[in-house]
């Protein structure tokens, strides 16, 4: 985009010439021709009418509201065979939602550790890091998870389920992990506090104008740990354990994942470490190598000059690819699909086939990505600019 | 898709490298202790993979001797090679995809060589996609074959030949109308890259395959057609913005110079702008070629038998060869690697040597 804004206004400035000045030049041309491109798409658009009318089909959402006569396997909320194809589409794309933030977390976490230990400084684990990297991110996403969903497929029956650790189970029914229960009401007043605390630690840290030392974090911390500790001792709060435990032909308790959203996880996760990895190295490698020896120089340490120096510089470069890396990942959720997870592709594949109502449902189908991404999206492009007004990344 | 743009790698020369290598790896105690772990995890890592494809592995006979043993079936690799290479492409015409592959491969590794870097490369990835089309549906006037028996490596590297080269098309306009200072343009050329980008490559199939032929009632709309389509814009919409990230890159004196030399606005893009933006993201362009390659595989779920499927396909007959599935993703992953791993590796050249000329 060109640069106006640094002019100053002309005198006679009015609503209409701003419009003039940001339509610019050739502009009946431009006016015909985003004419002649709309009146295509509306010629498009009039011939699926035309050939939906042909095969006797009228435009509508109504089938939304129709019963839907299938079962899905997993759900969040509760679903029966019968209830509205709407409700049927909510229960997918919470499936879809469900497994972008649990993949976007594991994928995040095992990224950038993968990544820091790349650049930790042993030739031999760096290598090792790079080789997965290069596995992961050279092989199609869709054969590992053909992969992933072939290893849980093999996995053995329930009464023989492997166990990796303890209370955590592997069988070809699912995967079974320990989960955390709260057995008491005073949940939300701690919850309440933990917010305070990381608000008045935000607060001090805009004050000071400098990062917290390792001092001031282990007091926060304390503050963070202790309050709740004493309440849930004075309280009789208890926090229990919910663990998984083999009962007969099943096991029961704990959270359990089934085998394809298993599948889904494992796969999305490893293939997006990956990309995650590459990101954070290639944000370390964009801070040059006289910062850290400037960091050296003022008596700092290596984890230090990374915390204070390196790593506020690197964010730069990592943000805007990480949040496009999170949200490549929610859309690779729709590769659910082809190892039967049933997300929100699934569904309303399904609905599609059994109403007939392709159209509509796949509108439906873009209109649910597009909420998601385009906001994403136009958050990334904003930092950008932002950045680039600081003259922090080349324009 | 992700798009990375790579760092600079800075490679120190090659005997003092080692000499460092080598002293990192014990520089402290810690230090050799994790050098100890990893060296262990490795090993490991290889025994099994060793165990798996060598020492459990069935080397000779039939799917008798995959029966009895544990690891990698390899007959079954040499007993499918030909399906799995060209799927369901009738028996008797094998010459013909066989051909198409030799033609695109011959392409690939011209367009390696920069000193190859001509008009005519660029007239030759349109040309040859064409002629492969020609040459696998038989219209030069042999036995007419339709698209659903394409299949195998051929369809998918013309599936990734077409939509790549065509993305090219699609995408410099674009990118050129998103940095015009023509308002309703540049609003247009926004809208179509923002909402192809938004949707998952699966929704956009499922749109190429339920919607598209619905677009010309009364013409038959090929599903291999409309698949292009919808691959082609697809790809470009993330390829007009690796070309807007170069157009960004340089610097506004290029653009001023060439308007001093008169120089009319196209014959600037042609000249001077393009030349330059497209270099400057070469990593990235590689990058995308080998994340459209790595997609290909999605154009299964709308019925295409691309080599992926094709290899699905062979280690399904349970009843022929039980469990072949391993050693069938394990044949696939190979043959996407070596592409990519290739592919990924000449970008690094070609940047270094690119980096190198523009010093000299």
């Amino acid at each position: 985009m060109t640069d106006s804004s640094a002019l100053p206004p002309p005198a006679d400035d009015t609503r209409l010439a701003a419009l003039r000045r940001w339509w610019g030049p050739h502009g009946l041309a431009q006016g015909v021709g985003l004419g002649a491109a709309a009146l295509v798409l509306a010629v498009l658009a009039a011939n699926v009418l035309a050939s939906m009318h042909r095969f006797g089909m009228a435009p509508s959402l109504t089938y939304l509201t129709e019963p839907a006569n299938f079962d899905i396997s997993e759900s969040l909320i509760v679903y029966r065979a019968g209830d509205p194809y709407a409700r049927a589409i909510l229960v997918g794309l919470l499936n879809t939602l469900k497994l972008a933030v649990a993949g976007c977390a594991l994928a995040t976490v095992l990224g950038v550790a993968l990544g820091l230990l790349r650049a930790a400084g042993n030739p031999l684990l760096a290598r090792l890091v790079a080789a997965y990297v290069e596995l992961a991110r050279n092989t199609p996403l869709v054969l590992q998870l053909f992969f992933w969903i072939a290893l849980t497929r093999a996995l053995p029956p329930v009464r023989q389920a492997l166990q990796p650790l303890p209370h955590a189970y592997l069988s070809v029914r699912g995967v079974y992990l320990p989960g955390l229960t709260v057995e008491s009401g005073a949940v939300w007043p701690i919850a309440a506090f933990l917010l305070l605390v990381a608000l008045v630690v935000h607060e001090i840290h805009k004050r000071l104008g400098r990062p917290l030392s390792a001092t001031e974090w282990g007091f926060a911390a304390a503050a963070a740990l202790l309050v709740p500790a004493f309440w849930v001792w004075a309280d009789g709060v208890r926090l229990s354990a919910d663990l998984p435990a083999l009962r007969g032909f099943n096991i029961v308790g704990g959270i359990s994942l089934t085998p394809e959203f298993a599948a889904m996880l494992t796969g999305l996760s490893v293939y997006y470490a990956a990309n995650i990895a590459e990101i954070v190295r290639s944000g370390l490698q964009s801070v040059t190598h006289g910062q850290w020896e400037a960091g050296r120089a003022l008596g700092l340490h290596r984890a230090r000059i990374l915390q204070l120096v390196v790593l506020p510089q690197a964010m730069r470069v990592i943000t805007p690819l990480m949040t496009s890396s999170w949200l490549d990942l929610t859309k690779d959720t729709t590769l659910g699909v082809l190892i039967g997870f049933t997300e929100v592709t699934a569904v309303i594949k399904t609905s599609a086939n059994n109403t007939g109502n392709a159209v509509e449902t796949i509108l439906v189908l873009v209109v649910v990505f597009l909420a998601i991404s385009l906001p994403v999206s136009a958050a990334i492009n904003a930092y950008n600019r932002v950045l680039a007004r600081r003259g922090a990344v080349a324009s | 898709m992700t798009i990375l743009l790579e760092g600079a790698p800075t490679a120190p020369p090659k005997a003092e490298g080692w000499r460092r290598t080598a002293a990192g790896l014990v520089s402290s105690p810690v230090n050799a202790a994790v050098t100890v772990v990893v060296a262990c995890l490795i090993a490991a890592a290889f025994w099994v993979f060793f165990r798996w494809a060598v020492l459990d592995a069935a080397w000779l006979g039939g799917a008798e001797a995959c029966r009895v043993h544990a690891g990698a079936c390899w007959p079954f690799v040499r007993a499918n090679a030909q399906l799995m290479t060209f799927g369901v492409y009738p028996q008797d015409l094998l010459w013909r995809p066989a051909a198409s592959l030799a033609l695109m491969a011959a392409l690939i590794a011209a367009s390696m060589i920069p000193r190859l870097w001509s008009l005519g490369l660029a007239l030759a990835w349109g040309a040859v996609p064409a002629l492969v089309c020609v040459l696998l549906s038989g219209a030069f006037g042999g036995r007419p074959v339709s698209t659903n028996e394409w299949g195998g490596l051929p369809l998918t590297l013309l599936v990734w030949m077409i939509a790549y080269a065509g993305a090219f098309v699609i995408a410099i306009p674009l990118a050129l109308a998103r940095r015009s200072n023509m308002g309703g343009l540049r609003t247009a050329a926004i809208v179509v890259i923002e909402l192809v980008r938004g949707v998952p490559m699966l929704v956009a199939l499922y749109v190429s395959r339920f919607i598209v032929p619905m677009t010309a009632p009364g013409l038959e709309i090929n599903l291999f057609v409309s698949v292009e389509t919808a691959l082609i814009l697809f790809v470009a919409s993330y390829l007009a913005e690796i070309v807007r990230a170069g157009l960004q890159a340089l610097p506004r004196g290029q653009t001023e110079a060439a308007a001093a030399l008169g120089l009319s606005y196209w014959r600037t893009v042609q000249l001077v702008l393009m030349p330059q933006a497209l270099r400057a993201v070469i990593p990235a362009l590689v990058n995308l070629g080998i994340g459209v390659l790595l997609s290909t595989p999605l154009v299964a779920v709308i019925g295409m038998t691309d080599f992926l499927s094709a290899v699905r396909e062979a280690a399904s007959h349970e009843q022929d060869w039980p469990g072949c599935f391993t050693t069938a993703y394990f044949v696939a992953g190979l043959v996407f690697f070596s592409i990519c791993f290739v592919a990924s590796r000449y970008s690094r050249w070609l940047e270094r040597r690119l980096r190198a000329a523009g010093r000299g």
